[in-house]
């Protein structure tokens, strides 16, 4: 029981997750930054942010909407980000092996955040943050389907293995998937997924600042948008680290191999904010027909050619 | 029976960062009905013009934009030395076409970067603000503000632009070029734009006529409407260049003119550089006597389209009447055509494409620290402030010839 709080609380779970996603976060920031001419802020400044919100704000709650849920909605985001983060991080780092079937669990667990979201976004009564839980609605419609497609064709990359060690552990013995066509194409589905589920541009239309000024974030102030800031920072580093364990070989932490994952979980971030500065944000409908039509067609090709042993 | 949501743009809003408030009424996401409200800023200048004489009155609808800064004392220039019959000189001519075509060329790199801002594509904002940062040095070293340059009065121009003065110039341009071409391609060519603003906002080359659209936003319909053309003054005639338009009138086709437009204006910005090398140093005035009784029109190609100065004279050296009719006030009456039937995200955009500029800019003289209420720097500071920047980039720019 008390090893179990501790990976929740510490080690892989809250403390360790979040802080890796903040350092990671401060890495995007710094990469836009320099892409657009800017110095960028200092190491620490993921952090300055996040206690400022936490410590210094104070939380505004909204006078028509349902406070308990409002406030309710960033604990159960951030408590499902940190659970899906325990669940794909220990088997990662080496320490447990989970069960068979976590990955399943991990789909699940990885919709709570935005789910939360939603609900807590239209407990604040604010038409703006309904504009934009619809968005985010459809937006999670869109590319949950191309996801658990994704997942499947990893499922059936490793010969009907569900659970995550199993799949590190094949991709160990013999090679990583993404060095295959099936892998590549895995790799880019699964990317533009990733990309989908951070909401960050092209796809932060549920919170599009210049359209409507943070959208479902709009009513979150103080202690409780510090939290939404916290579920983030797990979510931006615990995403790109299941992506290298489902198909770039995982982590393995001896020697020069520790040097090599960190740059792995690197370069995942760095296509991340690539992406996320060389394209405008596009429309809803737009992000629909990418999941349902281009992504789903990728996956489905992907499959197809697992099926033949690509 | 569908249930109405008002999605407030303002009073306060990031898509804007000026006083006005636009109601998109929404059924989800579409707009089914627009209305808006300006003159959060109304500051009387008609009525202080009457009080002022015709020296002052420059600095005074210099104020009325920041952005469009010269095109106010460029049309109300014109309409005074209307009613003194005054023929300026070659000299002032070009330097006035320099002064407006250089704002021409950091208005728009504005606007292109604010149009990436608002679609989420904050490399375009940083970028096109980057290049639109040597213009801005240009115009202090030629009149010692980087904004509200101070350069015309009745019969020339205040400052002179001296040979020295015109490598640099020439320099900023082919750098500027380069730089422009490298954004023309970056949004022209990238599919995810296209995918974004094509065939978003469209104005029809009817709805223009009909709500009276200038500048860009008619440009981008096929109406080659431009004052310097239709109504030409300053240096205009005396360069070649052409009318910039498009076809399909969407925001894509607004982004278009703006961009070409650049390039256009670096060209008539060069011939006027070689039009002065040909002309005398130091002949930048007339000497004006009296305003004369009488009434006077001047128009002057703003980037946002045309700016129409109505003067009335009764030989005093102030005006009676001066009536000022600025672009986007025409301009805004098209959102009803562009906006309504489009989705929030695409109504927005368009709200942005015909640049709408609210006359924004207020002085301030004291700021006060709110907690405390000391006095923080007064005017003289700010002053001293800016004729130190002034003072280094000149430096600055002299080292680098």
């Amino acid at each position: 029981m008390a090893v179990n709080l501790f990976y929740f609380l510490v080690f892989p779970g809250l403390l360790f997750a979040a802080i890796t996603g903040a350092f990671l976060s401060w890495f995007d920031r710094k990469i836009t930054a320099m892409v657009q001419f800017r110095k960028g802020p200092p190491l620490l400044q993921p952090f300055y942010d996040f206690f400022k919100l936490l410590l210094v704000k104070e939380t505004i709650l909204p006078k028509q909407g349902s406070p308990l849920i409002f406030l309710l909605a960033p604990v159960f985001s951030a408590f499902g980000a940190t659970m899906a983060g325990v669940f794909i991080l220990l088997p990662l780092s080496n320490i447990a092996t989970g069960f068979r079937g976590d990955l399943l669990v991990i789909f699940y667990l990885l919709t709570i955040p935005s789910f939360s979201y939603i609900i807590g976004a239209l407990a604040s009564a604010n038409p703006l943050a309904a504009v934009g839980s619809s968005r985010e609605m459809k937006l999670i419609i869109s590319y949950e389907f191309t996801f658990l497609l994704f997942i499947a064709g990893i499922i059936m990359k490793c010969g009907q293995q569900f659970d995550l060690y199993s799949i590190i552990q094949a991709q160990q013995t013999s090679s990583p998937f993404i060095g295959s066509i099936s892998g590549v194409l895995l790799f880019i589905v699964g990317i533009f997924c990733i990309q989908a589920k951070l909401a960050l541009v092209p796809f932060d239309m549920p919170e599009a600042e210049t359209e409507i000024t943070e959208g479902i974030f709009i009513e979150y102030s103080g202690a409780a948008f510090a939290l939404i800031k916290l579920t983030k920072y797990i979510m931006f580093f615990i995403l790109p680290a299941l992506l290298i364990a489902l198909l770039m070989n995982g982590f393995r932490f001896n020697g020069f191999n520790i040097l090599w994952a960190v740059l792995k979980l690197l370069a995942v971030v760095l296509a991340l904010t690539l992406i996320r500065n060389t394209n405008p944000r596009i429309k809803i409908r737009q992000a629909i027909k990418f999941f349902a039509l281009w992504m789903n067609l990728f996956a489905v090709i992907a499959l197809v050619l697992i099926e033949f042993g690509y | 029976m569908s249930k109405k949501t008002l999605i407030p743009i303002g009073p306060y809003h990031p898509l804007q960062e000026e006083p006005e408030l636009f109601k998109l009424y929404c059924d989800g996401e579409i707009v089914k009905d627009i209305k808006w409200e300006t003159g959060y800023n109304h500051r009387g200048i008609e009525k202080l013009s009457e009080s002022k004489t015709y020296e002052q009155i420059f600095f005074l609808v210099e104020r009325i934009c920041g952005i469009c800064s010269t095109s106010h004392p460029f049309a109300f220039a014109n309409a005074v030395e209307e009613i003194a019959g005054i023929e300026v000189t070659d000299r002032t001519k070009y330097i006035r076409s320099i002064i407006g075509e250089l704002e021409r060329i950091h208005s728009h790199l504005l606007w292109v970067g604010l149009a990436g801002h608002f679609l989420g594509y904050n490399t375009v904002f940083m970028w096109a603000w980057k290049y639109r940062e040597p213009v801005l040095d240009l115009f202090e070293m030629i009149s010692g503000n980087r904004n509200s340059y101070a350069m015309f009065k009745v019969g020339g121009v205040r400052r002179d632009i001296e040979m020295a003065k015109i490598p640099v110039i020439q320099k900023v341009l082919d750098d500027l070029k380069k730089k422009a071409d490298m954004l023309t391609g970056a949004v022209m060519d990238d599919p995810v734009i296209h995918a974004r603003i094509r065939g978003v906002g469209i104005l029809t080359k009817q709805d223009i006529i009909d709500y009276g659209a200038v500048g860009p936003t008619a440009r981008a319909s096929g109406v080659a409407i431009d004052v310097r053309k239709d109504d030409p003054y300053a240096a205009y005639p005396l360069v070649n260049w052409k009318v910039i338009t498009a076809q399909a009138g969407d925001v894509f086709a607004k982004a278009e003119v703006r961009l070409l437009e650049i390039h256009e204006s670096i060209s008539i910005i060069e011939q006027c550089l070689d039009g002065l090398k040909k002309e005398k140093e130091g002949d930048i005035a007339v000497k004006v006597k009296e305003i004369p009784e009488g009434i006077g029109i001047g128009r002057a190609e703003a980037p946002r389209g045309e700016v129409f100065h109505f003067v009335k004279s009764d030989g005093s050296n102030s005006p009676v009447r001066h009536k000022i009719r600025a672009p986007s006030y025409v301009n805004i009456a098209t959102f009803k055509k562009s906006c309504i039937g489009q989705t929030i995200a695409d109504a927005t955009i368009s709200l942005a494409a015909v640049d709408p500029c609210y006359c924004c800019t207020e002085r301030m003289a004291v700021a006060y620290d709110l907690n405390s209420g000391d006095k923080i720097m007064n005017a003289n500071e700010l002053i001293n402030v800016s004729v130190r920047k002034t003072n280094e980039i000149r430096k600055e720019i002299k080292s680098q010839l």
